[in-house]
């Protein structure tokens, strides 16, 4: 019983945190949202690292590692805040990789693996999957529909603009493609479980952020942390923060150990983690007052991200209906 | 990462509880008096088996297993609801106490009697005057004649009157720093100088005492760790279980989640969808006490001491118990509030749970102060 990163898996953390705190500076990241723009010397960067391809088999080209050393890295993109096609890619890799017949994986694997040929995922809502993550520069486009999947040819659909700055979306209309014939559900919920993984990075940081600001802040010559207001806010930040890593890092291993128990893992990490990534970058905002209100504080990409991330691969409340039936409630 | 068990650790669990199976005496018969002899005859069961004291050395009763085994006995013994052990604060605090800040020959004299439940302990710690401000308690114990007398009132003393021993703090120096004028003693409960009164909580029942100490007398033989230490010997017994009592709390809230979906599926309401987010919430908090209590496991293995996710334990489950409990009566309707419901008993008791060791507020100054480092509370 370890409930913990091995050594290898805490030296790629490691790396990661590095790397990303070199290439994230505060200015850079600013100079990124407010163009809407991606770090294209970051992506080729990363891509020549190996963390593209980091779970996909090496057949196909990649590392041939697992869900939780992804969770590693997508934690830390979500610390970083780097805005980047990565987790879009590697959803897009997930799925292809559960439900794509041999020679659908030898197709399009490989350029995912090398960043060389991006995806993507969608889910579609009727004729349309509204929230695609950079499906304007994709080459493979999987469309989801319910436990169906198909690929279609990217670049495809319209740019939308998003609350969240630091990552690019576009709605895109469903039809046709090439269908995925395996289990797309054991993809999607890796994805979903990964993204879990962003939240928890995302709400890490701001936390950090508030305990710092409310160290540093004095009013009536007071750090405003010592008052129990702000304090036990913080206290709560890292009740959530805490236990969305635990659900995380559970369904990261359950997706590499026990896949039978990933559908209620990734559903009990998504569901747990949406909620958790808004209420502590809000709370994180309460902390620093009208400063974090104001568009020169950094705050507000974090805040964006993360109700952003909440709405992606579906919602707190739809993955909370799904838990309940999982465990054995209803009919569903 | 892995979060399977090992060989031996899955045959130590399944030995344990297909050894509860056979013996599990089933629920405890009404009755303070008869509930608790009850629990005394299946924990004298549970020794002579060979399973209590599961981490404690072997020299003084114990089965010298791992932490992991103590917390999968913890979690197997809640899981199989089977009967509380009768002597239970001295498993879980006086008997590390005295494995942690004994000397030898108290080790020898106070540990097997716990194991055995030949000798219940009670623990005489908080003052109606100090709760949370537990180091400002004003209970004197003045140097006389071999030992010390000692003065003073103590309150939420479960099982006093019951018990042989009270893990005892007093103040022995008035002249230090509050924190450094305590003292931790074993008092022996069998002298009149030492009257319990019984204090009735809201749920009707008297699980708790008073204790009221008129110049009683505690030989100097009976400290532990030394004269002037009993506030860190009383604080670093509790931080060190917490880890291993993280696994009963959360092992009792999966067994209040099943009963909880029961009562769903009874009344008809698993696909109403209102019950549906609350019910699937709390799996989830459910399952990270499970987590939080894994990881906090890991860690102390690790580093000695527990992690960040340690000290959120018991206040992440006073929260989940209490919200568990109320989801249970709303859904229980116009038959909740009935004494005979199989809720409200529970549910009033829940009300405790973010007081009784240490309060939420308490629990997240230290978070706070400790964890993330803010500065002190003004």
């Amino acid at each position: 019983m370890n409930f913990d990163f091995n050594d290898d898996q805490q030296s790629i953390k490691a790396t990661a945190r590095e790397l990303l705190t070199k290439r994230f500076k505060a200015d850079h990241l600013r100079e990124l949202a407010e163009a809407g723009e991606y770090d294209d010397a970051f992506w080729k960067e990363i891509c020549e690292l190996g963390w593209a391809g980091i779970f996909i088999d090496e057949e196909h080209g990649g590392q041939g590692l697992g869900q939780v050393e992804l969770v590693i890295l997508m934690e830390e993109l979500g610390f970083a805040l780097a805005p980047s096609p990565y987790f879009s890619n590697a959803a897009a890799g997930l799925v292809i990789q559960h439900a794509g017949s041999d020679e659908q994986k030898a197709k399009w694997l490989p350029g995912i693996a090398s960043g060389e040929a991006r995806g993507t995922v969608g889910i579609v809502d009727g004729d349309r999957a509204p929230l695609v993550p950079d499906a304007d520069t994709a080459s493979v486009i999987v469309l989801i529909d319910g436990d169906k999947a198909t690929v279609i040819e990217g670049p495809a659909g319209e740019p939308v603009a998003t609350i969240d700055m630091t990552r690019r979306f576009s709605t895109v209309p469903a039809a046709g493609g090439e269908g995925l014939e395996g289990d797309v559900g054991a993809g999607v919920d890796r994805a979903a479980a990964a993204l879990a993984a962003e939240l928890v990075g995302v709400a890490q940081r701001t936390m950090e952020m508030a305990v710092e600001y409310a160290g540093d802040r004095k009013q009536f010559d007071t750090p405003v942390g010592a008052y129990q207001g702000v304090s036990h806010r913080c206290a709560q930040m890292l009740l959530e923060v805490e236990g969305a890593r635990s659900a995380a890092y559970f369904a990261a291993w359950a997706a590499d150990a026990e896949p039978e128990t990933l559908p209620l893992a990734a559903s009990m990490a998504k569901a747990y983690a949406s909620d958790a990534g808004w209420r502590v970058t809000a709370s994180a905002l309460q902390v620093h007052g009208g400063i974090g209100f104001t568009w020169e504080h950094d705050l507000h990409f974090f805040l964006k991200r993360a109700k952003t991330d909440g709405h992606l691969l579906g919602t707190a409340r739809e993955h909370r209906d799904r838990v309940a039936g999982l465990s054995g409630l209803g009919s569903s | 990462m892995d979060l399977t068990l090992s060989s031996s650790e899955e045959a130590f669990r399944d030995e344990l509880r297909s050894w509860l199976e056979a013996n599990n005496p089933g629920p405890e018969p009404p009755g303070d008096d008869d509930g608790f002899d009850f629990r005394v005859e299946w924990q004298k069961k549970v020794f002579e088996a060979g399973w209590a004291g599961v981490s404690w050395p072997k020299e003084y009763g114990g089965r010298g297993a791992t932490l992991v085994e103590q917390a999968i006995f913890t979690e197997e013994i809640v899981r199989a609801e089977a009967p509380q052990l009768a002597n239970v604060l001295a498993l879980a605090m006086g008997g590390p106490t005295v494995i942690a800040h004994g000397d030898e020959e108290q080790k020898e004299r106070y540990l097997p009697p716990i194991l055995s439940a030949e000798e219940i302990w009670c623990q005489g710690f908080s003052e109606p005057e100090s709760g949370s401000d537990l180091a400002s308690l004003k209970t004197r114990a003045v140097k006389s004649n071999g030992g010390w007398t000692v003065t003073g009132q103590k309150v939420w003393t479960t099982f006093a009157h019951k018990a042989k021993w009270c893990m005892l703090v007093a103040r022995t120096d008035q002249d230090v720093p509050k924190h450094k004028g305590l003292t931790y003693f074993l008092m022996d409960m069998e002298q009149e100088q030492v009257q319990v009164r019984p204090l009735v909580q809201i749920t009707g029942e008297a699980e708790f005492n008073e204790l009221f100490i008129e110049e009683a007398y505690i030989p100097d033989e009976n400290v532990v760790g030394g004269v002037g230490n009993g506030w860190m010997v009383a604080i670093t017994t509790l931080m060190h279980e917490r880890a291993t009592l993280a696994f009963g709390l959360q092992a009792s809230v999966q067994i209040l989640m099943r009963r909880l979906k029961e009562l769903v599926e009874e009344r008809g309401l698993a696909d109403d969808p209102v019950v549906r987010q609350r019910v699937g919430q709390l799996q989830i908090e459910a399952q990270i006490l499970k987590l939080n209590a894994y990881r906090g496991l890991t860690a102390i293995m690790k580093t000695g001491v527990p992690g960040p996710e340690g000290s959120l334990g018991k206040w992440h489950w006073s929260e989940v118990n209490q919200s568990l409990t109320e989801a249970a009566m709303e859904i229980l309707g116009p038959d909740a509030p009935l004494k005979e419901s199989d809720w409200s008993y529970p549910f009033l008791r829940a009300r405790a749970n973010s007081i009784e060791g240490g309060t939420t507020e308490i629990l997240k100054n230290i978070v706070a102060e400790r964890v993330l480092g803010l500065p002190r509370m003004k």
